[in-house]
């Protein structure tokens, strides 16, 4: 008992207050992963912008060659320049997870907080349809939906959000009924305060570090997801550019000799998913503190 | 109590399949057009074989009733006709799902085997064995498969030349020849993620007060592991192997893409993109049935490893 | 302090002879990179069949004396001082020896459902250190922990045996535990607040019968607690420990009316007793200190007590003998009389 009063005594740490507070919190490798993410951000918002060449302009005569001065990673297959290609595909690559992380945790955190306030039948019913859900993997759902829809990157987006959803509000419906069993809950109920009102204003605040712990691991997936989904041809399409696209479209230059191309993107790809996982987890640690 | 659960779980499945089934039904109506045009994918075909289509699918029936031919039909294993290849679906599954099933159940083999072993070592010892694997797999559980697929294609086959690059191979040792970098490649996210949740399963165990009962009666180290510390570890490291085991049916799409293998995922997504929709739709309710029997079999074993469980789905 | 040999004879109580001996004990751990201690020059003898009180507040260091008798202290701990068991180092057993040891010193844990394991039913957590240890056959071994179950007052043993600890009560559990350290026929038990975390029914009912049943077997008991009129109905002896420390040694029958220590005496006015009519419960001022925030060079207790004067914040005072008991305090036999009347203390 000594040692454990001595060492919860010596961990107490004024808790992060504010993004930045909670930020400072995860720590070195935290900070360094919201580096990441922020640099992926500004490249997915003006990467076309940034692109010093056309990313879409093919050249034949400059298929598959290396870096040379003005073109630090080379050409791809049909001569375009990979730099440029990988910093105007950052805006389908990061902004396609961000719709399916943003519109996962409003329906997740929607049926949670309805489960939780409703309780009882409210709660059973969506409980075990979202049990029933779970049958539907992600990646699945998305091949039905290009099956149907056709190919392209809104209809994936839209499958994806689906299949998370039940594990959104699987996660958040615990919290939120934790967070209704409070006091001020039942304090604000008797002051007449409307069951929306205190949701909005007190319910859903006070879950946020969780919901967004949830959201940064959940983008990490969607972006894996995702750009295999447009790595299988049934996402973005080309020649738009987009890391899955572009693995794709440079699988060919594997067996060639000319891996450049095909690996930037797979790299892209693994640093902002490992900078996404490594904040996520730190978020869920200082979330459980 | 565990019959109760047993029951419970089963009736789960059954009601996941049929919503399952359902959706994947009802993407005929969901397409654009009508349904023949989906079934079709907008072609453009002679009466003759409308008229098939129209029968085979009782399109003159009312909704619910041409749902519950295709499903008796599904489960007496009539999944239609493929439109592209003009051949039985059923048939064209039969013919790919050992690649599948081969591909997912090598993939599981090294999750079991390394996964758990990389997560029982670095949770038993501190150090540089642990700082080590830590790094490792917080790298590798963001590697997607087709990421993996294309540097394990580079090293082992480009460079190397110790592993064909694509394609399936004939015989068992050709077979597993071909097929061990793509399991290498569906595994890897998986396994890291194992090993993660296996070394912080085992850490939490080992710090648990009754470990430290068991200190104090003078039970030897390697059996205190055993009994108590890996035992109780036993529960979360079975739900998370098999949960990721599950996942790697969807995942195996991918791969098998990505290494030109001749299975049922590549199978569906060029199924998709040639809007061939009965074959999407039987290898879809394929997949679905496997992923979640799988889950159930990951609660059954919960429910087996940790008598507390009686009623209710496995904790989080 | 080693007594005249061991004295053979069945009648519990005290006697002579040294069953355990804590000689100058203290404990660092390192606390975030820093070595701090959490037991301090801690001393304590039990003698065969003699139970000896341990009282203080959280974090006083007596759970974590236990865990240094019982080699449970964390990892990265270092020790310095001697426990010694029937004569023999305890520090530096080894293999069978530490097994042997371990068969020998029992512990009873404060919280039985976190201390069995969950998910394997209690015949194994109650056979597990016969069967391992002892080399004894399940079948015999099982019976044994019927026989010892009903002498804890469990009666249908063969059917607890296939239970699993989410089916019994905590106390039942706790008796569960108790059957289980006298399996393996120890000679000193390390009962580590057995009863705090049972309903307060049930805490009378598992004191008896550990009290009862320690009597009946002769056993040494190191008894762990944060009450000190509990310590003083159950053991022998009681120690008072403040800060890592043990400030007070002293028979039970007198601590409560003579004191040696103002700790002590403020533990006791901090209690309501249904055999007073005090005006009013006295708390301590102030907090209870860690051992490792204790200052050096002064009597740890002084910023807390209403005796100190500016000698007691000068000098660390040593255990002092005085009237059969240890007492550390510069003025112990100066307040001789005057602690157990709290209300003539001098400011």
């Amino acid at each position: 008992m000594g040692a454990a009063a001595l060492i919860a005594d010596a961990d107490v740490r004024p808790p992060g207050t504010g993004v930045l507070g909670r930020l400072r919190a995860t720590g070195p490798a935290g900070l360094a992963s919201a580096g990441v993410i922020v640099i992926a951000m500004f490249a997915a918002l003006f990467g076309s912008l940034l692109a010093p060449y056309s990313p879409v302009l093919t050249n034949l005569s400059l298929a598959w060659v290396g870096p040379v001065g003005g073109h630090l990673l080379g050409f791809d297959g049909q001569g375009r320049d990979v730099l440029s290609r990988l910093l105007a595909g950052a805006t389908t690559s990061m902004l396609g997870p961000l719709a399916v992380v943003i519109l996962a945790m409003t329906a997740g955190a929607l049926l949670a907080v309805v489960a939780a306030w409703r309780r009882g039948a409210a709660d059973a019913v969506i409980s075990s349809g979202l049990d029933i859900l779970f049958a539907f993997p992600g990646i699945l759902l998305a091949v039905l939906a290009a099956a149907v829809f056709g190919a392209g990157l809104l209809a994936a987006a839209i499958a994806l959000a689906v299949a998370y959803t039940p594990y959104v509000a699987r996660v958040l419906r615990g919290a939120a009924l934790k967070e209704r069993g409070q006091p001020y809950v039942a304090a604000l109920e008797v002051q007449g305060v409307s069951a929306p009102g205190i949701c909005l204003r007190h319910l859903v605040p006070n879950m946020l570090p969780l919901i967004i712990a949830q959201a940064t691991i959940m983008f990490g997936w969607a972006m894996v997801d995702l750009a295999a989904i447009s790595f299988l041809g049934l996402g973005v399409q080309p020649p738009n550019p987009d890391w899955g696209v572009m693995i794709a479209e440079n699988q060919t230059g594997i067996q060639q000799g000319y891996p450049l191309p095909a690996l930037a993107a797979g790299i892209c790809i693994v640093v902002v998913v490992v900078a996404f996982n490594v904040l996520g987890e730190r978020l869920f640690a200082e979330v459980d503190r | 109590m565990l019959g109760r659960f047993l029951a419970r779980r089963l009736a789960m499945l059954l009601a996941s399949l049929l919503v399952a089934s359902f959706v994947i039904f009802a993407a005929l109506y969901a397409a654009p057009g009508n349904p023949v045009a989906a079934l079709s994918g907008g072609r453009s075909l002679p009466a003759a074989s409308l008229a098939v289509l129209e029968q085979r699918y009782h399109l003159n029936d009312p909704f619910f009733v041409q749902y519950w031919y295709w499903l008796s039909g599904a489960l007496h294993g009539n999944l239609g006709i493929s439109i592209t290849l003009r051949e039985n679906v059923s048939t064209l599954i039969a013919s790919r799902i050992w690649t599948t099933a081969g591909l997912v159940a090598y993939a599981s083999v090294l999750i079991v085997i390394f996964g758990i072993g990389l997560g029982v070592l670095s949770g038993l010892r501190r150090g540089l064995v642990d700082t080590g694997t830590l790094l490792l797999t917080a790298i590798s559980a963001a590697i997607p498969g087709f990421v993996a697929a294309i540097v394990l294609i580079l090293v082992f086959a480009v460079d190397l030349g110790w592993f064909p690059a694509l394609g399936n191979g004939t015989g068992f040792v050709g077979n597993l020849q071909h097929l061990t970098l793509p399991a290498v490649a569906l595994a890897i996210s998986s396994l890291a993620i194992v090993a993660r949740v296996t070394r912080a399963a085992v850490r939490t165990e080992s710090g648990r007060e009754h470990v430290q009962t068991a200190v104090s009666r003078g039970i030897p180290a390697r059996l205190l592991i055993r009994r108590h510390v890996l035992r109780n570890a036993a529960i979360p490291i079975t739900t998370i192997t098999g949960i990721t085991i599950a996942s790697l049916i969807a995942l195996d799409a991918v791969i098998e893409t990505a290494f030109s293998l001749n299975g049922l995922g590549a199978y569906l997504v060029q199924a998709a993109e040639s809007k061939d929709l009965a074959v999407v739709q039987g290898i879809s309710l394929v997949l679905v049935t496997a992923f979640v029997v799988v889950n159930l079999i990951v609660d059954l074993l919960y429910a087996v490893l940790d008598p507390r469980v009686t009623l209710g789905s496995r904790a989080q | 302090m080693t007594g005249p040999g061991p004295a053979p004879g069945p009648a519990a109580g005290p006697e002579s002879g040294t069953l355990l001996e804590v000689d100058h004990l203290t404990v660092r751990l390192r606390v975030e990179g820093r070595s701090r201690p959490v037991l301090r020059d801690v001393s304590l003898r039990i003698g065969p069949g003699e139970a000896v009180g341990l009282v203080g507040e959280s974090g006083s260091g007596k759970s974590m004396t236990a865990r240094a008798i019982g080699r449970l202290l964390p990892e990265g701990a270092a020790a310095e001082g001697a426990i010694r068991f029937q004569g023999g180092d305890v520090a530096a057993l080894t293999g069978s020896d530490l097994r042997r040891y371990r068969s020998q010193v029992a512990m009873i844990f404060q919280d039985p459902r976190a201390h069995i394991n969950p998910v394997r039913r209690i015949g194994d957590f109650m056979t597990e250190a016969l069967r391992t240890n002892l080399g004894v056959r399940p079948a015999e071994a099982a019976r044994r922990a019927v026989e010892m179950l009903a002498q804890v007052g469990i009666e249908d043993g063969e059917r607890r045996l296939r239970q699993y600890p989410h089916q019994l009560s905590g106390g039942l559990l706790q008796r569960v535990m108790i059957a289980a350290a006298l399996l393996t026929g120890p000679r000193l038990l390390l009962a580590d607040e057995p009863t705090t975390a049972l309903d307060v029914t049930t805490q009378a009912e598992v004191m008896a019968i550990l009290d009862d049943l320690r009597r009946e077997l002769h056993l040494g008991m190191l008894f762990i607690t944060h009450d000190l009129e509990l310590a003083a109905a159950i053991c022998d002896r009681t120690a008072v420990m403040y800060a890592g420390q043990i400030v007070e040694v002293r028979a039970s029958a007198r601590l409560h009316d003579d004191p040696l220590h103002p700790y002590t005496a403020a533990l006791a006015a901090a209690r309501p007793d249904i055999t007073r009519v005090a005006p009013r419960l006295r708390a301590i001022p102030g907090r209870p200190l860690s051992a490792f925030e204790a200052p050096d060079g002064q009597c740890a207790f002084a910023p807390r007590c209403a005796y100190a004067q500016d000698a007691c914040r000068e000098t660390a005072p040593g255990m002092a003998e005085l009237d059969g008991g240890l007492s550390r305090c510069l003025r112990a036999s100066e307040l001789r009389g005057k602690l157990a009347e709290p209300e003539a203390a001098d400011a």
